[in-house]
This record gives C-alpha cells, structure tokens and sequence, in this order.
C-alpha cells in the first residue's frame, strides 16, 4: 500500500517513515540544474556489525552461527563457512559423501531459494504485465490467470527445503557441516522419498521457463531495454568452465566477455578485488583491484553465471543456456530483466543436479570427515542464489576467530543496482513528481537483483521502499513511501 | 513440512498454529521463535507450532491445514507489552523476497487451498536489535505477558472443543 501527503512548500512532497530509517530500502534521485536525473542512489543497511559479532567465536561453531545472517540463505552462509573453515582445518580434499552431500544441500537452497524469487516476486510483472492494475499484480493475480504457477511455487520451494531437511538434518538451522566434512550422509529412506519427486521438480521448472519465455516474446523491446546497460559480471566457474554453484574459480568479464581475470583461487581474492566504503552508505562498493572505481565495478547473480560459464553441465539447463545466449546475438546478455530468465535457467540446472545426486551412491558412503593441520587464515566462495558470496576468517592459535571479512552478493551488486536504478528514473521520470508508476517500476528493477536488506531481522514496522527527488542542491522536491 | 493434512475435510476439533518468526541472533527480533519454544513446552492438543527466520509463501500450506492462525513477530515500536491485531488476506508485492508479510500468506492459502483460517498477527514489542543472542529484560517481560495472553486462549478453545466432545 503506499500513500502520499503533501506538506509544507508547494514544491515539496514528503512522506515521513513511520519507523526508523535503518532497514529501509532508500532511493534517492537527483537531479542537475537542468532537471534532469544525474544521480541515482540506492541505500540499503546491511551486515553492519556481524563481522565483530564472529570475532571470538571458536572457529568449529561459525558455519552455524552465521545462518543468522539471512533468513532467505542461511544455507548458503553454513555452505560458505563451512568451506573456510575446511582451509582452517588444514583439509583441502573432503571425501566424496562429504562434497556431494554439501553439494545436495546447496542446490537444492539454490533452487528453492531462486523459486521464492521469481513465482513471488517477479511473476507479478512479468507474467501480468507492468502495465496491469496494481491491486491485481501480485501473486494472487498470476494464480488467476495461470493456476498452475501456484502449484510449481509452493511445491518447488517445498522440494527444495525436503534436499536441505534431508542433508542437515532439519529445515530450518541445519547442521550438516563442520569444518573438513558433514556429520551424516543421505540416508536410503531420504534419498528415495527426494527421488518420487525430483522428475516432477525438473519438469515444472522447464514449464515454467516456457511461460517466462512467452512473457518476453512479447515484450522483446522492454525486456531488452528496461534498466539494462553493458556491464562486465562475475562468478565462479568450475576448472573446467562450466558452471558451478558449489564451488570453483573466480572469472570476470568485460562487457564484450573477454576475460578481466580467471582461474583465480578464493584465497587470492585480494589481489583482484578491492572493497571501497563510500560516506553515503553502510555498503561497502567492491570492484575489480586493475581497473578505477568507475570502470571496475561488476554484476553477479544469475546473469552473471550465465555469462561467464563456458556451459553447464546438465542436458537440459545446457540447452536453455544456448537458447537464452542467443538473445546476446553472439555477445553477451546484458538485460536487466534478462536476470529472470537466467534465473530459471539456473533452477533447472539445480533441479537436474539434484537429480543426478540422488542417483549416486557415494551419498550414502560413510567416511564423513576429513582431518588436517590448522592454519591460520580461510576464504571460500560460493555461488548463492543472488550470486557471489566470500568467506574470510582468520583464526589464532586457539580457534578463536579474530578478524572475519563477508563480501555477500548484494555488495558485489551495490553498483549495479544503483545504476539500474538510475536508468529507470532517465527513463520514466518526468517532472517532479514520484508516481506509482515510477515508484514500480524502481521496484521492478531492484527485484532484479532480489537485495538483502539487513538480512533476517524483520521486526514489525521496518522494510517499506522510500524514493526521495531532490534538487541540485540537495533539498527534498518529493518523497514517496511503499509500506 | 507441516505435521498436519491438507485441510480438505472439515476438522473435528479446532486446529491452531502459531507460526513465531525472527532471527534469535538479532536480540529482540528473536521474539517470535522464543514464543514458538515457549508454547511447544506446553503440550496442548491440537496445536503446532513453527519457528522460521521469516515467513514464507509454503507457510501457506500450513496456515490451510488449520482454524486459527496466530503470527507472532516482535514489534520495532507500537505497545507494550503486546499488541493484538485480525489479519486478513492480502496480496501484497515487495522488492525483496525477504519479506513476506502475515496477509501474503493468507491470501495463497485461500487462493492455493480455499482455506480462510481465523487468523491474529501478536506483536511483542521489542528494544533492541544488535547482533546478540539474547533477548533484552523488557522483550522477555513483554513475551511473558503475550505468553499468558496466549495460553488462555488456547486453553479457552480446548475447553469449547471439550464441552463439544461432551454433549
């Protein structure tokens, strides 16, 4: 619902937040002498203080300790943590059981995690249309007209959190990690309750990419244009570049996709990326250490996974990929709304892998863990399901950890998303005057990239989207609030 | 997922799920799964409890399986101890997936399932929301207040579907 409230000088439109700015999606816009937009912002809280709130830990209780972080990717935190603390633990190899059971959890969070995005969130416009009535674009308004999305949402979701129960145990705050190994494979009953369902699973996501693809074939030019601009992306990719969520080798791009870097291990991550802070924000701004500021910043995600893979390595999702390469006419695809797409692509690909894993029988092998000798220093990277996520702990002698760096997706995306921002308000903003249409159409922009937002605390009163228009001198023209 | 059925056919007794969320690494925001843990240790029939960082659009499933829904949530600001509040179905789009709001839900279950629970959204004012695995004195005070709210009238409706049982 959002509301409006004219107050003060004419000129000025503002709407209080009712409730303290931190946890709010902020976007401010301003613009030149000229009015026109020159700056558009993105302001979000995230993460602030949780790298402090590790510190002191012993360094075997972080994987489950930073489920905390994200109530929509806990298990991408536990995955990610849990391969540091494998360096940590001196264990570079896991035995098979231990890497492909972690494997089995981690796509299946990907997939359900990528379904709560795009049935929830995303159907909405894309499947109704920007243009249908607001009280009707939403979820409720996309199982009237296609009842069956209904059905592929909740029972894919629900598919994926029965391959996290069945790795870690439970659905929510799973523990199948510890630093060097897991502490319980597959069990038969598991694994052939998963097997009854996975075809189905695989067969609803390909329908589904289908139903996106009609959306887009009719509406080529938006799809193409909305938010979009070249950029170069970045992901992880297995040696031997195909595409790998689990684990890999950091690659860059350039918007042509020549390579910026590749093959870097995670644990030179340092040599290749450089986080700067920026005064604005609670953010930090990563981008690519061999190129400026302005040049070296980068999307990741879905998009960026399909970009940088040479292929994937499943059937099915392999010719989607090739399908869906084609809308870059042999460059890349650079689409904003193209996320979408790519997005389901990747649940196939999640549902195809999970497939093959259930079929495997080093799921219910019984050498578990792995041990080694401590070292002082972890870094790991997995693909989450909105994109890069970076692990790095620094532990003492005592297990301890003393210092703890987390650069997750919606910091790789900071950029990305600001300027996907500014293009909508280039694009649709005339006057001064924030209207519901413009006040959407930023928020179909950001659900793009599906931002954490001070992820898992969502007490009562806090997450509406506020954009603020400002003069060139910085003083409020108008203000619109979405609570 | 859910320990109860589809909710295809009518229910003998009334069926009752209170579905506590927040992050107990966040302080207060853990309000919600404290008050899960707390009701879970009083046994009572015919009512299950789930805790969850946030709610979810398959929380639907469950929320058709039942008569009565209670969401429990800490609150920024708003009343102490507690507030009380119907929730009714509402489709509701946000530019993030990491909220879904009590009327979302709702409105999938009616839609899903033709399910429309009574159904409360309980608020426990919260104070504090730092990276801490505790609950401040005030939230607990404030939890212990909406808890004996709670109890009696889960207690109340155990006692109609008693009388029921008898006559």
């Amino acid at each position: 619902m959002t509301d409006i409230e004219a107050v003060r000088a004419p000129r000025k439109i503002v709407i209080d937040p009712v409730t303290r700015v931190e946890g709010h999606g902020k976007v401010t816009i301003r613009l030149n002498e000229a009015g026109e937009v020159e700056q558009a912002r993105f302001h979000i809280v995230e993460f602030r203080g949780f790298e402090r709130f590790i510190q002191g830990r012993m360094y075997w209780e972080v994987p489950v300790i930073v489920q905390r972080l994200c109530g929509i990717c806990p298990v991408s935190h536990h995955l990610c943590a849990a391969k540091a603390m494998d360096v940590v633990a001196g264990v570079d190899k896991l035995t098979p059981t231990a890497e492909k059971i972690r494997r089995l959890m981690h796509y299946g969070q990907v997939l359900q995690s990528n379904a709560l995005n795009f049935f929830h969130l995303a159907s909405p416009d894309l499947l109704l249309g920007f243009e249908a009535p607001v009280a009707r674009r939403n979820i409720i308004g996309v199982i009237e007209s296609f009842p069956e999305v209904g059905k592929w949402a909740i029972f894919i979701r629900k598919f994926g959190q029965q391959v996290i129960a069945a790795t870690g145990g439970r659905r929510i705050h799973p523990r199948l990690c510890i630093p060097g190994g897991v502490n319980q494979n597959l069990s038969v009953e598991n694994r052939d309750a998963l097997r009854k369902d996975v075809d189905q699973i695989v067969k609803w996501c390909c329908e589904a990419l289908e139903l996106h693809k009609s959306f887009v074939r009719s509406h080529e030019k938006l799809h193409e244009s909305f938010a979009s601009f070249p950029s170069s992306y970045m992901s992880i990719v297995g040696a031997d570049g195909g595409m790998d969520l689990y684990d890999g080798l950091l690659r860059a791009i350039d918007a042509g996709g020549k390579p910026i870097f590749a093959g870097v291990r995670p644990a030179d991550y340092r040599d290749y990326l450089i986080e700067e802070v920026r005064s604005w924000s609670y953010m930090k701004f990563p981008h690519i250490r061999s190129l400026d500021r302005e040049n070296g910043w980068y999307r990741v995600g879905p998009l960026a996974q399909l970009n940088c893979c040479d292929f994937i390595g499943t059937p099915i999702a392999e010719a989607a990929r090739k399908d869906f390469m084609a809308l870059g006419r042999g460059g890349l695809v650079h689409a904003t709304l193209a996320y979408h797409w790519a997005r389901l692509i990747c649940m196939i690909h999640c549902a195809e892998t999970v497939r093959d894993l259930l079929f495997d029988d080093d799921l219910q092998g019984t050498d578990l863990v792995v041990t080694g000798e401590r070292r002082p220093e972890g870094i790991a990277i997995v693909e989450a399901p909105r994109g890069t996520l970076l692990h790095h702990y620094e532990v003492d002698d005592h297990g301890q950890v003393t210092s703890a760096n987390l650069i997750v997706s919606t910091t790789n995306n900071n950029e990305a998303m600001n300027r996907s921002v500014k293009k909508v308000a280039v694009d649709y903003l005339t006057g001064h005057e924030i209207t519901e249409g413009l006040l959407n159409h930023i928020e179909v922009a950001i659900r793009a990239y599906d931002p954490c937002l001070s992820c898992a605390t969502h007490a009562l009163g806090d997450m509406p989207l506020i954009v603020t228009l400002e003069d060139a001198d910085g003083a409020v023209i108008a203000r619109r609030l979405k609570q | 997922m859910s320990s109860s059925g589809s909710g295809a056919s009518p229910p003998r007794e009334t069926r009752v799920l209170v579905l506590g969320y927040g992050n107990p690494g966040r302080q207060d925001d853990g309000l919600g799964p404290a008050a899960v843990a707390e009701i879970e240790s009083l046994g009572l029939r015919n009512l299950t409890a789930f805790d969850n960082y946030q709610l979810n659009i398959e929380d639907a499933m469950d929320v058709a399986a039942h008569d009565i829904v209670w969401f429990v949530d800490a609150a920024r600001t708003g009343p102490s101890p507690y507030s009380v509040r119907v929730v009714s179905p509402q489709p509701i789009i946000e530019f993030t997936s990491h909220i879904v709001r009590p009327e979302a839900v709702l409105a999938i279950a009616s839609q899903c399932y033709g399910a429309s629970p009574q159904a409360f959204l309980l608020a426990i004012r919260g104070y504090e929301f730092e990276f801490t695995e505790a609950l401040t004195s005030g939230a607990k005070a404030n939890l212990s207040a909406a808890l004996a709210m709670l109890t009696e009238r889960f207690r109340a409706v155990q006692a109609q579907a008693t009388s029921r049982e008898a006559i």
